[in-house]
């Protein structure tokens, strides 16, 4: 009896040794991004005497990201078929100030002025995708000229002054935090239900999904970096829903993400559309000879991203209860920063929806950090830029090694 | 003779897979030393050892050149030297000129500035010794890949080449470009240069190669002496390491069912000069159960045609018919013409074949992604069961249906696009040169696969330029020319003559009335 366990657990300890070593180095990206994440939240943590992940921190840093996360998941799409779209920042600004202007000068109600902008986004998004897709203009200058002309028509419309404020009901899209059914004092007992919730069944899915694969076949993964990856999830959203409910609970735009971050992961990963956006990116032609219609997702793919960066616009506007001329200006750098740290290929074919999303919070992680240090502007463009840089650098090493 | 080149015991291992084990390679001064093996078989990474692609250290053994053992660093080491290697896909420029192409890198130039009048009279002596006719000033854009494959080796020459080798020189050429190429090596060795030649064309290396040495599985497995009279079949034996008593699986008696496709006065323009006519006005038919070669030289309109018909996938203003099954059908995006019943193999897998990052698992499903997935939603399981299933069946040799396409072999990666569309399930199948590129062992494999579709009673259709192939493994043949088809035979009657008589016969006709015309 001993000898048997013996032989079944000594004898392959080396070779699994070697085979998690194998793993991690071939998979070192997707692992790396994560490690970084974190390694910055913990420098920023110890750095920042505790403010970075106190209650009140980390429910701003959710809200001030809100909208580059919403972009970065639309972009990711776009940059995953193999093109770019540099104008969501205007994109942003334009439909936040068109929702001002109907909201505020013609007292349109907010749900139909949200409704409409975000049509005149998925329709702005349309008429880019439409000249890139059925033409074949490089999308780059066809979204550098949408950034010059939204950004002009967002002065036109607003006619260079600010407009606002908005109703308090529309503010909440931004500000406004999920009821508490249980009412306790000072603690949203809802939202950290919520958040338990979430978790637990992320690590339930992640669980079954290993046990499907291990009938099939052998899992790629070794079991360590399993248990601890779907560990390190479970308690890390346990524990930021405990801190953001020990302050007024989870945000409204924070119940948005996760319900988009959800959807477009499945979309990009399960379904045969996500299929072949990947395989468009990967390479055109052979994906238009197997008989899929590249022309009408590449379409879709900036018509989506339209719409995203309305919504965007929208959360904007809202946080700043104003719409301003010179609001979204360079918001699509940050965007597309973020979707390269997060992993993807500019070659288009390669990257994930959660890259993105980590990849937008490594930027905010280090706004706030710096922020909250008192660095100046100056340091901590010089700073995200290094880091992004050094993202891609290592992505480039990494490949070629393998 | 002297010897010129020895490699010794080069052993060379990739995390993993042993590449080359104990390999010993001996070419003597001023003959042409041919290199063979399967795909795989480690010629490639033998070459990348000698030309210090993998540099000293990096493997075990020795390399002795002129007697001298060598340590090369990189491939200016080997270049200082004279080896000069000439890949398969050529390292040229397309919009610069002949000349600079060939100074490229070694510029004829004084303190950074570049002598043009140099430059070009010395491209010009190069150029007239690779036999080549063109100004030195032409871009390399507007020549063919056979002058392309000329300028290469005139560029080889401007370096002061002792040991020229070639990989796989003429895969691109047509017949004529690959027989000048082959003298020129020729005509190379009498003036002392040695090359070696990298090929999977038996019968060029029975042409010109002194000595042949053979690789299998990354051992030396032979040195023949062709002075000895070496057939082909015992260059396979070594190969493959087993005697292949035929190189085409047995054909079963023709027994052709229903017309499956048929295309009547089909017409495609080229879509960039729309006066240019590339297919014209042709007919032809192809039924359940038989399998249709397409005979032709290179740019007769073979691969326009095929294109064409699946979903305009080439060409504008096309005109004529197509049937299936007799009703007419309408192929106007490869989406629809794969719901019709049609599948194009392509004759360029990396370009038009695969995504090749992704992995088999990935690329065998994606001509019909509604077949593995539930309403939209790919179902994981029936995806690795269905990439399983071709893995299995066509014998791709990978480390698991999950490895990416682009580390497959040639041969391997033919065989996952060849399964993507088998998957399709399609009633008509055209592959387009289905065995270029690829060793002796996979050619057969998919010989057996094509004759087993047409047992179940699919209708393929081969395109080939290798007229053997097509009449080993064909039931009737089309004969294309200059975009019309200007010959139908059945392959029992066929042979090598008649088609290239079907096809010069169509030259002299169109010379005769281009004649009458002007007269």
């Amino acid at each position: 009896m001993s000898e048997i366990t013996n032989t079944g657990l000594d004898a392959p300890a080396g070779q699994q040794a070697r085979a998690s070593w194998r793993f991690l180095q071939t998979h070192l990206r997707e692992y790396g991004i994560l490690f970084a994440l974190i390694a910055i939240m913990a420098f920023f943590q110890v750095a920042t005497g505790g403010i970075l992940l106190r209650p009140v921190n980390v429910t701003n840093l959710i809200l001030q990201n809100s909208y580059i996360i919403i972009m970065a998941i639309g972009m990711l799409l776009v940059i995953v078929a193999g093109h770019i779209d540099l104008s969501v920042g205007s994109v942003l600004g334009f439909t936040g100030a068109l929702a001002a202007v109907m909201i505020v000068n013609w007292d349109v109600p907010y749900l139909l002025a949200g409704i409409l902008c975000l049509a005149a986004g998925a329709l702005i998004g349309a008429a880019q995708g439409f000249w890139v897709a059925y033409f074949r203009i490089p999308s780059f200058i066809v979204t550098l000229a949408g950034m010059l002309v939204f950004k002009g028509l967002t002065l036109w419309l607003l006619a260079g002054q600010s407009v606002g404020p908005f109703p308090a009901q529309f503010q909440l899209i931004s500000s406004g935090f999920i009821n508490d059914v249980f009412a306790m004092e000072g603690f949203n007992l809802l939202s950290f239900l919520i958040g338990l919730a979430v978790a637990g069944g992320l690590a339930f899915m992640a669980i079954r999904g290993r046990q499907r694969e291990a009938k099939t076949g052998t899992p790629a993964e070794p079991f360590a970096f399993f248990a601890a990856k779907t560990a390190l999830i479970f308690f890390g959203i346990s524990w930021m829903s405990w801190l953001m409910a020990d302050f007024r609970g989870l945000p409204n735009v924070f119940i948005v993400m996760a319900l988009l971050i959800a959807i477009y992961s499945f979309l990009t990963s399960r379904t045969t559309i996500g299929r072949r956006i990947y395989a468009i990116g990967g390479n055109e032609k052979a994906a238009m000879l197997s008989g899929i219609n590249s022309k009408r997702l590449v379409f879709l793919t900036f018509a989506n991203m339209g719409m995203l960066a309305a919504l965007a616009g929208l959360v904007f506007a809202a946080r700043l209860n104003t719409a301003t001329p010179k609001a979204g200006a360079t918001f699509e750098l940050d965007v597309i920063a973020a979707v390269f740290i997060g992993g993807a290929s500019m070659a288009g074919g390669v990257g994930t929806v959660v890259g993105a999303v980590i990849g937008a919070f490594i930027m905010g992680v280090m706004n706030n950090g710096m922020s909250i240090l008192g660095i100046g502007i100056d340091y901590q463009q010089v700073i995200k830029g290094l880091v992004l840089l050094a993202a891609v650098i290592f992505d480039v090493m990494n490949k070629k090694k393998g | 003779m002297t010897t010129i080149l020895e490699m010794r015991g080069i052993t060379k291992e990739f995390p993993g897979v042993k590449a080359l084990d104990d390999v010993n390679m001996r070419v003597a001064e001023g003959e042409i030393h041919a290199l063979v093996g399967e795909n795989g078989a480690g010629k490639s990474t033998l070459m990348k050892v000698l030309s210090g692609v993998y540099p000293h250290g990096s493997y075990d053994g020795e390399i002795l050149f002129d007697g001298q053992t060598r340590a090369f660093r990189g491939i200016r080491d080997s270049e200082d030297v004279g080896v000069i290697i000439i890949h398969q896909e050529l390292a040229l420029i397309p919009l610069l000129s002949i000349a600079e192409n060939i100074f490229l890198g070694n510029e004829r130039a004084k303190g950074g500035v570049i002598d043009w009048r140099e430059t070009e009279a010395r491209a010009a002596e190069l150029l007239k010794r690779v036999g080549l006719n063109e100004s030195p000033k032409t871009l390399v854009d507007d020549l063919g890949l056979g002058k392309q494959q000329l300028v290469e080796i005139a560029k080889a020459l401007s370096k002061d080449v002792r040991l020229l080798i070639l990989d796989e020189p003429t895969s691109s050429l047509n017949e004529q470009d690959s027989e000048k190429l082959l003298d020129l090596l020729a005509e190379f060795r009498a003036q002392g240069v040695t090359s070696i030649l990298i090929s999977h064309k038996l019968n060029e290396i029975s042409r010109v190669a002194d000595t042949i040495t053979v690789l299998r599985d990354g051992s030396t497995v032979a040195r023949l002496d062709c002075s000895d009279g070496i057939s082909e079949d015992d260059i396979i034996k070594d190969m493959v390491g087993r005697s292949l008593d035929d190189r085409y699986p047995p054909k079963e008696a023709p027994n052709p069912g229903q017309v499956a496709l048929e295309v009547r006065n089909w017409t495609v323009h080229h879509p960039l000069h729309a006066d240019r006519q590339v297919v014209k006005d042709v007919s032809f038919n192809v039924s359940r159960g038989e399998v249709v070669g397409i005979a032709g030289l290179m740019g007769a309109g073979r691969t326009e045609l095929a294109m064409s018909l699946f979903g305009r996938a080439w060409g504008r203003d096309i005109s004529g018919e197509a049937l299936i099954g007799g009703q007419p059908a309408d192929l106007s995006t490869p989406r629809k013409a794969i719901n019709a019943g049609l599948a194009y193999v392509t004759e360029d897998r990396k370009t038009f074949g695969l995504v090749l990052d992704d992995t088999i698992r990935r690329n065998v499903p994606l001509a019909k992604l509604d077949a593995i997935a539930d309403r939209g939603v790919v179902n994981r399981k029936r995806e690795a069961e269905v990439a399983e299933r071709y893995r299995d069946r066509l014998n791709i040799k990978s480390s698991s249906i999950d490895q990416e396409t682009v580390n497959l072999s040639g041969g391997n990666q033919q065989k996952v696009v060849l399964s993507k569309w088998l998957f399709a399930d399609p009633d008509v199948l055209i592959l387009d040169e289905p065995t270029r590129g690829i060793d002796v062992g996979a050619k057969f494999e998919i010989y057996t696969v094509i004759r087993e579709l047409a047992k179940a009673g699919k209708a393929v259709i081969v395109i080939s330029s290798e007229m053997p192939e097509l009449l080993g493994i064909t039931d009737r043949l089309y004969v294309m020319n200059e975009g019309r088809f200007v010959g139908e035979m059945s392959t029992s009657e066929a042979s090598q003559e008649k088609i290239m008589a079907a096809i010069i016969r169509s030259g002299d006709r169109k010379s005769a009335a281009s004649q009458e015309e002007v007269a």
